[in-house]
């Protein structure tokens, strides 16, 4: 080969070596631009809303589309309501799930049992919220309801919270559909964090006569609490965005009760049911602004979520 | 003796805390059995031929489900095809270039957030940024708001699937003095396929039941259109439309949908990983 | 230490090298030539820098951050270290062989091709010559003249590294460097790999980094002995094994350390 056609060939190299890494490079930074086109978007979308209603639209618990008045109080609370129970149901669940696939199982079941819990992530949210409405809501109502406000109902502090009609539908119901629906995520990084534990640690831990559950409640859990911490707050992140299983079953009402068995309102689903039936700038634009605050809090949640996990990750990596 | 009534203690709280765990398996099966179950006893009646060959009727009268399958079918397949590139070479960045300087860890991190972000925000963009701006719900719509689902899963993946290629296969290629770019492209994503593959299957499982993201971009056509200009019916739109209006034909319909759509997101779940285990198996 | 073996025909001149790992320090002032057509052997204890001088030679260590070589590693009168140096071109002259068998996920032929069709443009029958050639050359053609189609993953350890010897030989380097490329093996696909070193240096000047000292006793013309960093001996191999200079390579070779 002549000198000249090398070269000529070093030089293609080099300048598709070029445009190769520079086409990974904007692909990369794609995302930011999208991350920051989707900010971008809901807060100039939103800019009606915020000039009409200024910091108030966080604290009114108004939504008035015939006068115009809105105010983002009740879908804001209801979604962190409904996150916050789902949380404390699947969290204990989760993690038996996960004690339960990582030290009892048996060899052979650890695959299948562990593909069918996250296969319960893999359903679509709607199939969810359909089940929900059509066979747990009125299960809930003939069984669960009269028995809440019968037994617990009357109890002090707390009783007022189970008090109401037993409509099967409502905040309570949410919550408990939203926490099978986590129940996998947290389980799953549970899991994996779980597994970075050195094989060593637990078994010096079995080594002093330790019970299967002290191993796990006093070496396991310690060790990685930063990672299974980050698990629940990617867990809430999910809960608070789900939207269509909560739409079937959340009631859309735009009040306020004490009592967890009365519909509520989430902002997904307020934005699942209202937006393109929305008429009007204002409307929209309010319906928007929720929109931003919810990408808002999710978007704090699971930067936490993922700080921890990387702290864990972080760790590990010193002591390898 | 005070050691021994220790002793007890701990076992029975060792026996409490483990059948608790049980108990814990028990109640997640418990519910994944009892939604099939659901799903199979509502929608396998309703599964009719006529679901695979009629439109979407009108309130009341029977009819199927094509359009809404014809019309899922295309934004999946299209918002897979605009994902899946860009994810894969951004998720090649952060593997191989992303070593040095700010991007990739900052890049890493958002994609991090994006891949859990709520769904429904995607499609409030998608309608802000597009639908807008062209004044009308269309089919490209959806499918846009269905890649911006897929990228974050194709870059997670793809960057997991590469970090897993043996550094001194890379090594060996540029001991030969093959340029980057090949490198890259014929060895190292070629090693990683097995596992990219699996992650744009679980892509498309997630996205091919996503409604959120469809309400106000792609929103519903009650007729057959292939035109992906136009107003686009879905599986989980017409779903949702029909489960929740108070005609008994819709829900029956609602349920056929609702049985086809979690069958084929179970069994691509399922294929995916069956694909993955014998490929990492083989090498 | 200065040179004190004199090689009269060297291919590579290694003068004043310096390696850093970040602020580690993992050669210091290495001077050593390299024989041509000769088999050379690089042995220490591990962690004393045999692995690291072989990949200074084809600038490996540049695929990381943070590393970096200082010195002079002269091959046909030009600094391999030179900043103006095409790395890609200078990988095609010298041929690497890794720990482990490293095969591409593509089939027997392609793995050999791939290197070959990097620079140079052959047609469909020479490339067929050429494959044969480089398999023959490292002694796998009997074995697998039948499957060029089949993948290269699916070979035996043995054959696998065999085959990467035959993907490095194929795009014909001047000089082979062999990594460890046993510490994998079996004995008898050692043996193998061992007879194959003593043909391949009729056509190639080879370094080979082992930590079996019987290997290098057995394969190298030449051999340096490392620790910690520093060269701490370098001649003949039968002077070094049979007569070192040095205390502590005579230590290290009659197994009182390392």
């Amino acid at each position: 080969m002549s000198m000249f056609s090398l070269e000529a060939k070093l030089k293609r190299q080099a300048l598709l070596d070029l445009a190769f890494r520079s086409l990974t490079r904007v692909s990369a930074f794609g995302v930011l631009v999208l991350l920051a086109a989707i900010i971008a978007s809901l807060v100039i979308g939103s800019m009606p809303a915020i000039h009409a209603f200024g910091f108030g639209f966080l604290t009114s618990p108004e939504w008035d589309p015939v006068n115009d008045k809105f105010g983002a109080l009740i879908p804001i609370v209801g979604t962190l309501i409904t996150s916050g129970i789902a949380l404390l149901i699947a969290i204990p669940v989760s993690f038996g799930i996960a004690i339960f696939l990582t030290e009892l199982s048996p060899r052979i079941l650890r695959r299948p049992l562990g593909i069918a819990i996250e296969l319960l992530a893999g359903i679509p949210s709607i199939i969810y919220g359909m089940w929900g409405l059509f066979v747990f809501a009125p299960l809930f109502a003939d069984h669960v309801e009269p028995w809440l406000n019968n037994h617990i109902g009357p109890l002090p502090f707390i009783g007022e919270f189970f008090m109401g009609a037993p409509m099967g539908i409502g905040i309570l119901t949410a919550s408990i559909i939203l926490s099978i629906m986590v129940i996998p995520f947290i389980t799953s990084v549970m899991r994996d964090v779980f597994d970075v534990v050195p094989t060593l640690l637990k078994e010096s831990a079995y080594g002093l006569g330790a019970t299967t559950w002290e191993v796990m409640w006093k070496v396991v859990l310690p060790y990685t609490k930063v990672g299974v911490a980050g698990g629940i707050m990617l867990g809430l992140g999910r809960a608070l965005g789900e939207t269509m299983a909560v739409t079937f079953v959340i009631g859309n009402a735009h009040e306020l009760g004490k009592s967890l068995l009365n519909p509520g309102n989430s902002i997904s689903s307020a934005l699942a049911n209202e937006f393109t039936e929305a008429i009007g700038e204002l409307y929209t634009s309010s319906l928007i602004e929720l929109g931003l605050i919810l990408f808002f809090i999710t978007f704090v949640v699971l930067a936490l979520a993922r700080y921890m996990l990387y702290k864990l990750g972080k760790r590990e990596g010193q002591a390898a | 003796m005070t050691n021994n009534s220790l002793y007890t203690r701990r076992r029975i709280i060792n026996g409490a805390g483990l059948t608790v765990s049980v108990l814990a398996m028990g109640f997640g099966l418990f519910w994944l059995c009892w939604i099939l179950w659901t799903l199979v006893a509502n929608g396998l009646p309703a599964l009719t031929a006529a679901v695979f060959t009629q439109m979407t009727p009108p309130p009341g009268s029977s009819g199927g489900l094509l359009n809404a399958i014809a019309g899922s079918l295309m934004m999946t397949v299209l918002g897979t095809i605009i994902g899946t590139p860009i994810g894969i070479l951004a998720g090649t960045y952060l593997a191989e270039f992303g070593q040095r300087g700010w991007m990739a860890p900052v890049t890493r991190f958002i994609n991090d957030i994006l891949l859990s972000a709520p769904s429904i925000v995607i499609g409030l963009f998608v309608y802000e940024v597009y639908v807008v701006q062209i004044k009308h719900f269309s089919g490209w719509a959806g499918a846009l708001a269905l890649a911006i689902l897929v990228i974050p899963i194709v870059i997670r993946t793809t960057e997991n699937m590469l970090r897993l290629v043996p550094s001194t296969l890379r090594e060996a290629a540029a001991a030969l003095g093959a340029p980057q770019w090949k490198i890259i492209n014929f060895v190292t994503l070629r090693a990683a396929r097995a596992g990219i593959i699996t992650g744009v299957m679980l892509a498309i499982a997630r996205i091919s039941g996503e409604t959120a993201p469809l309400l106000f971009t792609a929103l519903n056509n009650q007729f057959w259109s292939s035109n992906m200009n136009q107003p686009m019916a879905s599986l989980p739109g017409v779903i949702f439309q029909f489960a929740m209006s108070p005609y008994e034909d819709w829900k029956s319909l609602a349920w056929a949908g609702a049985l086809l759509i979690t069958l084929s997101v179970l069994t691509l779940n399922i294929l995916a990983r069956v694909l993955f285990r014998q490929s990492s198996t083989t090498h | 230490m200065s040179t004190e073996t004199i090689i009269t025909n060297p291919k590579v001149i290694v003068k004043d090298l310096n390696f850093h790992y970040g602020n580690y320090r993992a050669l210091k002032d290495i001077n050593l030539n390299i024989a041509e057509k000769m088999v050379t052997a690089f042995i220490g204890p591990s962690g004393c820098g045999k692995s690291t001088l072989l990949r200074t030679f084809n600038r490996m260590y540049e695929l990381y951050p943070k590393q970096k070589a200082t010195g002079e590693i002269i091959l046909d009168g030009a600094n391999v270290l030179d900043a103006k140096q095409d790395l890609n071109m200078l990988r095609a002259k010298i041929g690497m062989v890794f720990q482990k068998p490293t095969p591409f996920p593509m089939s027997i032929y392609d793995n050999i091709a791939f290197g070959v069709k990097l620079y140079e443009n052959l047609s469909k029958h020479d490339m067929e010559a050429r494959v044969e050639w480089a398999l023959r050359k490292a002694a796998l053609w009997t074995e697998v003249k039948d499957k060029l189609k089949q993948s290269g993953t699916g070979l035996s350890g043995g054959q696998q590294q065999r085959l990467c010897i035959a993907r490095a030989i194929a795009v014909k380097p001047q000089v082979l460097l062999l990594d460890e490329p046993t510490s994998a093996l079996d004995p008898i696909s050692t043996a193998h790999i061992e007879k194959l070193i003593d043909e391949l240096k009729e056509d190639f000047t080879i370094v080979i980094v082992t930590h079996n000292m019987q290997q290098a006793a057995r394969v190298s013309d030449y051999t340096a002995y490392m620790y910690l960093g520093d060269l701490i001996e370098f001649g003949e191999t039968s002077t070094v094994f049979t007569n070192p200079k040095r205390k502590e390579t005579e230590d290290y070779i009659t197994g009182r350390f390392g």
